[in-house]
């Protein structure tokens, strides 16, 4: 549990760490460090250089811009979980947070870092993707936004370009109607999800009118669940929800692992996707 | 009130809370060098090259080593238990030099100036290897035409055990429940690595390890490396958890020894936790093929038990010995008129097995409680109806058993009304019911465990049949300093159980001296130089016993002193807290004047010397037998397949209880360890012999947010083999939660035909046979 040797560079501004960046394709981010540390002292991989952007203001806090909020790539889950703003517009997100790893964890994990990891086993990125939030980079081109349909790319893949820094996410505030539920299937506390269904729905005359789901850890990158939203615009709650949640495992590749095989996978996808619409049209 | 059975919070805790600790990995020497071994990828294969030039030229590394370079001095790593006449015990080389045979095996070893430019070292060396075959499965391993792990075959031994006539009792049985069980494979999770510091004055030797057996390992040490027994000195520090694990004699050990030997320097080694998984020796791993006779009232007529014992590559301290220690436990709290018990140790290309909390009695009781539940739903009978049947009363002790063993007290009957009543056993049975009337997707079980254990190891005449290596005694000293306060030395090596709080109580109450008074030393070679050190739940029971012996004869040498002192005869004196008094009179002396008196030796009678002190070993006649009732209620979530424990109540007799405190943290501790085996822990190798559970990420450990509050309460029956009572508390906990959660489970899930989940019970494997 020993990494091997890497330079480390901690970055002055967000110019500079983009420079570091640009100037070695071999540097990496090291925002929390949850997820890059174990990656290093397993040794499975071998950065020559890691840029701290841990001080730099451009990434911090959490911004009420209006019609969405603004959370900076170096937020921590503790700050995004205990924020105002987020609890009050994006719920979905401060629920989610609270049942990411543990406390410690949550202290120094941050939300750009779990999200730039691009981890479908992490539970932020099908929420992200639910909400269809919008990511905000800087490279040496200057600024990106990139739309989360567009993010995860693949397994551990992002669509940040050599050089590019996540400077933070927009999350557009839904506003009334919507309500939300994060489901998470773990073994321990602990743990991974096997599998997580994050959802938003708007209810009106007591039928969706429109939702919103995100798949955790059914696939190489956090999936929509196209084809179960689709099937519950304007349907009233009862039978026609858990037959419109059968479809929730259409068009996935979930992993096999030591935690589930596939198919168990796709059942509980189905299964929580039920649960979780319930619950998410439900809430006020 | 008397010290013993007062909840005294540990004078251990303020210490080792506040991080002002010794753990062996905190200990630094002048000039110390850092050690990491170079560990095998393979599962099987032969050694063709090493080649460790290129390492040693790398800045900071003083000496790099293959095994070839130890081949002639490292010895073989000692199996203390040699359980059959026809046991194999392969040659166990501390670093490999021609083959390897599990994944993790040491190959080559980085001595440098820190441990991250060892880390760095150990890539430049180059192994070639020549792959062998993996031997994973134990049957297929059995096989006549299975690939060998060692040229002898993969038989490391067959035992077997016959009492009452076993045929008579299957012949015509109105009920036969015939099982086969999986004893997952588990690694044991000591909450501190290993860690080794080895250093040398050129003459002798001093080593410091997280050890729980510093005096066998001094011994073995010598053995090994032939390096003469009184040149060394080992040191157990602070040591963090062990469960057995460090019960052990390791590579790491050996060669830590013999490279400060060859180097002149310290040298220190601390695994990391993805080493500790593939090489701390692992738990269990035994198929059991259980088969039961009853009569059609459910009463037992005869068990046959078969199992088949994964020892993994080698044959490390006692690791034939672990399925042998349920070879007499099998039958349990249960009357039989025959049993019959058969092993065979089977070598396969793993971590080598041994003990792990509970060694061999967890396996026996999960096979014997899951039959009993079997038995129950056969004859559709409560399962605790039938267990009542078949039970020891307890009018019936001091009680003889199928299986050999002398069980001398118990009160099964007391522990189960007191659990049945605190748990709401008849209102959660018509829970139960009613959730399966209604057909509700979340389904309640409720999970029996009546069981003993046999502690306090051991007799040593019972060792010695047994063909164990060692004796089971412990030794213990005490000693009155001239300010009147007391030095206890022992030689149980703790490594969290609280032997410093409990052996200052015994001995409060003893001498009558305030528990504040007394200090307990412990775990130096050179400072408790007799000992045979902690496992088996038998600290208390044979090593507090040795202290109290102790304590007796410093109080008769100061009943002598006092009585030439007060000049009356010793039997005109009364001893009561910490006084003497001649009967009838205000003449009296403390015994801290005593003790003040032998220290100034200005007056002293004939044949008493300037001392007051005493040590005494205690080697018990007979093991104890805990037992208790546990009850688990588990709902079962059958569309997810997610099993969760509601509810869980243990009422444990434990004989006499010195701390009540440490009792409830190690039935607390125990059930956690049981139910990690029940639905979380499990050690996986793929087809390649790869282990794959090597970080916490896949090898899941529950935490206090994964368990619910256990009920716990006390029946207190003691034992009559020990003076104090007691009868070990370390391993109960773990021993009787695994079968309990596992028959909620099963009892969840049996209207649905399921009637057996395997360990652990995931979601997706209680899913499966759901579907």
């Amino acid at each position: 549990m020993i990494p091997a040797q890497f330079d480390y560079v901690r970055a002055g501004s967000l110019g500079e760490a983009v420079q570091e960046l640009a100037a070695d394709e071999d540097a990496k981010v090291l925002a929390g460090g949850q997820s890059l540390l174990p990656l290093l002292r397993l040794r499975l991989a071998y950065p020559s250089k890691l840029v701290d952007v841990g001080r730099l203001p451009e990434l911090t806090g959490v911004h009420d811009r209006g019609d969405h909020v603004f959370i900076g790539a170096m937020a921590t889950h503790d700050e995004v979980m205990r924020s105002g703003v987020v609890n009050a517009d994006c719920p979905l997100v401060a629920l989610t947070t609270t049942k990411v790893a543990d406390p410690a964890v949550r202290h120094r994990g941050t939300f750009g870092g779990s999200l730039a990891h691009c981890d479908p086993a992490g539970d932020l990125p099908a929420v992200v993707l639910a909400l269809e939030g919008v990511f905000v980079t800087r490279s040496p081109e200057g600024e990106r936004e990139i739309p989360a349909a567009e993010f995860f790319v693949d397994y551990l893949e992002s669509a940040l370009r050599p050089g590019e820094i996540l400077v933070g996410v927009r999350i557009p505030k839904l506003g009334a109607g919507w309500g939300y539920h994060y489901e998470k299937f773990h073994r321990t506390a602990q743990s991974w999800a096997i599998v997580g269904v994050a959802a938003a729905v708007k209810r009106s005359n007591g039928a969706i009118e429109e939702a919103r789901i995100g798949l955790t850890n059914m696939g190489p990158t956090p999936v929509r669940a196209r084809a179960v939203e689709t099937a519950l615009r304007g349907v009233q709650l009862g039978d026609q929800v858990r037959q419109a949640c059968e479809e929730a495992a259409a068009d996935t590749s979930p992993p096999s692992d030591l935690h589930a095989q596939p198919d168990y996978r796709r059942h509980l996808a189905r299964v929580l996707t039920h649960r979780a619409i319930l619950n998410a049209a439900g809430s006020p | 009130m008397t010290e013993v059975g007062k909840a005294r919070k540990r004078k251990e805790d303020a210490r080792l809370l506040t991080g002002r600790t010794q753990w062996t990995d905190n200990l630094r020497q002048p000039g110390m060098l850092h050690v990491m071994f170079l560990r095998s990828p393979m599962a099987h294969a032969r050694i063709t090259g090493v080649d460790v030039s290129a390492a040693r030229d790398l800045p900071g590394v003083v000496a790099a080593f293959s095994g070839q370079d130890f081949a002639a001095e490292q010895g073989s790593l000692p199996c203390a238990w040699p359980v059959s006449e026809d046991i194999v015990i392969p040659d166990h080389p501390p670093m490999a030099v021609s083959e390897v045979r599990y994944v993790g095996e040491a190959v080559a070893c980085v001595v440098a100036t820190d441990r991250y430019l060892a880390a760095d070292a150990l890539e430049a060396i180059e192994v070639d290897y020549e792959p062998l075959p993996a031997v994973l499965d134990m049957n297929e391993a059995l096989a006549p035409d299975s690939p060998k792990v060692h040229e002898a075959g993969n038989q490391a031994f067959t035992v077997k055990i016959t009492s009452g006539d076993v045929e008579a009792a299957f012949r015509d049985a109105p009920v036969v429940i015939d099982r086969t069980y999986i004893q997952q494979r588990l690694i044991p999770s000591a909450m501190e690595p290993r860690s080794v510091l080895a250093t040398t004055d050129g003459d002798s030797f001093t080593l410091w390890s997280a050890t729980q057996i510093p005096h066998v390992l001094r011994v073995m040490l010598a053995v090994v490396t032939g390096i003469p027994e009184h040149k060394i000195r080992v040191i157990a520090p602070d040591v963090g958890g062990g469960f057995g694990s460090k019960l052990q004699v390791t590579a790491e050990e050996v060669l830590c020894l013999l490279l400060t030997k060859r180097l002149g320097k310290p040298v220190k080694w601390t695994e990391s936790r993805s080493e500790g998984n593939l090489t701390v020796h692992h738990g269990r791993d035994q198929i059991q093929h259980l088969r039961l006779a009853a009569e059609a009232d459910g009463r037992i007529r005869g068990l046959q038990v078969e199992l088949l014992a994964d020892m993994g590559a080698y044959l490390m301290l006692v690791t034939p010995g672990v399925p042998l220690l349920g070879a007499s436990m099998f039958n349990g709290i249960y009357k039989m008129d025959a049993y019959e018990f058969g092993c065979t140790g089977v070598f396969t290309t793993k971590m080598p097995t041994d003990a792990y909390r509970g060694a061999g009695r967890p396996e026996a009781t999960y096979g014997i409680e899951r039959m009993m539940d079997e038995l129950a739903a056969e004859l559709r009978l409560d399962p605790l109806e039938v267990r009542r049947r078949n039970w020891i009363k307890h009018e019936e002790f001091p009680f003889t058993t199928i299986s050999g063993l002398t069980y001398d007290s118990g009160n099964y009957e007391a522990a189960t009304d007191k659990a049945m009543a605190l748990f709401g056993y008849d209102k959660l049975r018509a829970e139960q019911a009613d959730r399966r009337d209604r057909g509700d997707p979340v389904q309640l079980g409720i999970g029996v465990s009546t069981f003993t254990e046999m502690c306090g190891l051991a007799p040593s005449r019972m060792l010695g049949a047994a063909n164990y290596g060692a004796g089971g005694w412990e030794h213990g000293s005490v000693r009155m300093l001239p300010t009147g306060k007391v030095e206890v030395v022992t030689g149980s090596s703790p490594h969290g159980q609280g032997h410093v709080t409990a052996w200052s109580q015994i001995t409060s109450d003893a001498l009558g001296v305030p528990f504040e008074d007394i200090t307990v030393l412990h775990g130096d070679t050179a400072i408790a130089p007799r000992g045979m050190d902690t496992y088996g739940s038998r600290s208390l029971t044979v090593g507090g016993i040795a202290v109290l012996k102790a304590c007796d004869k410093v109080k008769d040498k100061a009943r002598k002193l006092a009585s030439h002192m007060l000049e009356c005869s010793p039997d005109d004196l009364d001893f009561a807290e910490g006084v003497f008094k001649v009967k009838g009179t205000d003449s009296q002396k403390s015994i801290q004047e005593l003790a003040y008196a032998a220290f100034t030796a200005h007056d002293l009678p004939e044949g008493v010397e300037a001392r007051l002190d005493s040590d005494a070993t205690f080697d018990p006649e007979n093991y104890s037998f805990p037992h208790g009732t546990h009850l688990c209620a588990v709902e079962v979530d059958t569309e997810t397949g997610m099993a969760k424990i509601r509810s869980y109540v243990a009422v444990d007799d434990v004989g006499k209880v010195v701390n009540p405190l440490i009792v409830e943290g190690q039935i607390h501790g125990g059930i956690a360890q049981g139910v990690a085996q029940a639905l979380y822990e499990e050690a996986v190798y793929d087809a390649e012999g790869n282990l794959l559970t090597t970080t916490m990420a896949d090898y899941l450990l529950p935490t206090a947010m994964d368990l619910p509050d256990f009920v716990t309460d006390r029946t207190e029956t003691p034992a009559t083999s020990n003076p104090l009572g007691a009868k070990g508390v370390g391993e109960a906990g773990t021993i009787a939660s695994t079968p309990a959660v596992v028959n909620a489970i099963v009892d969840a899930l049996r209207p649905r035909g399921v009637h057996d989940i395997q360990m652990p019970c995931t979601p997706e494997r209680i899913w499966r046979a759901l579907r």
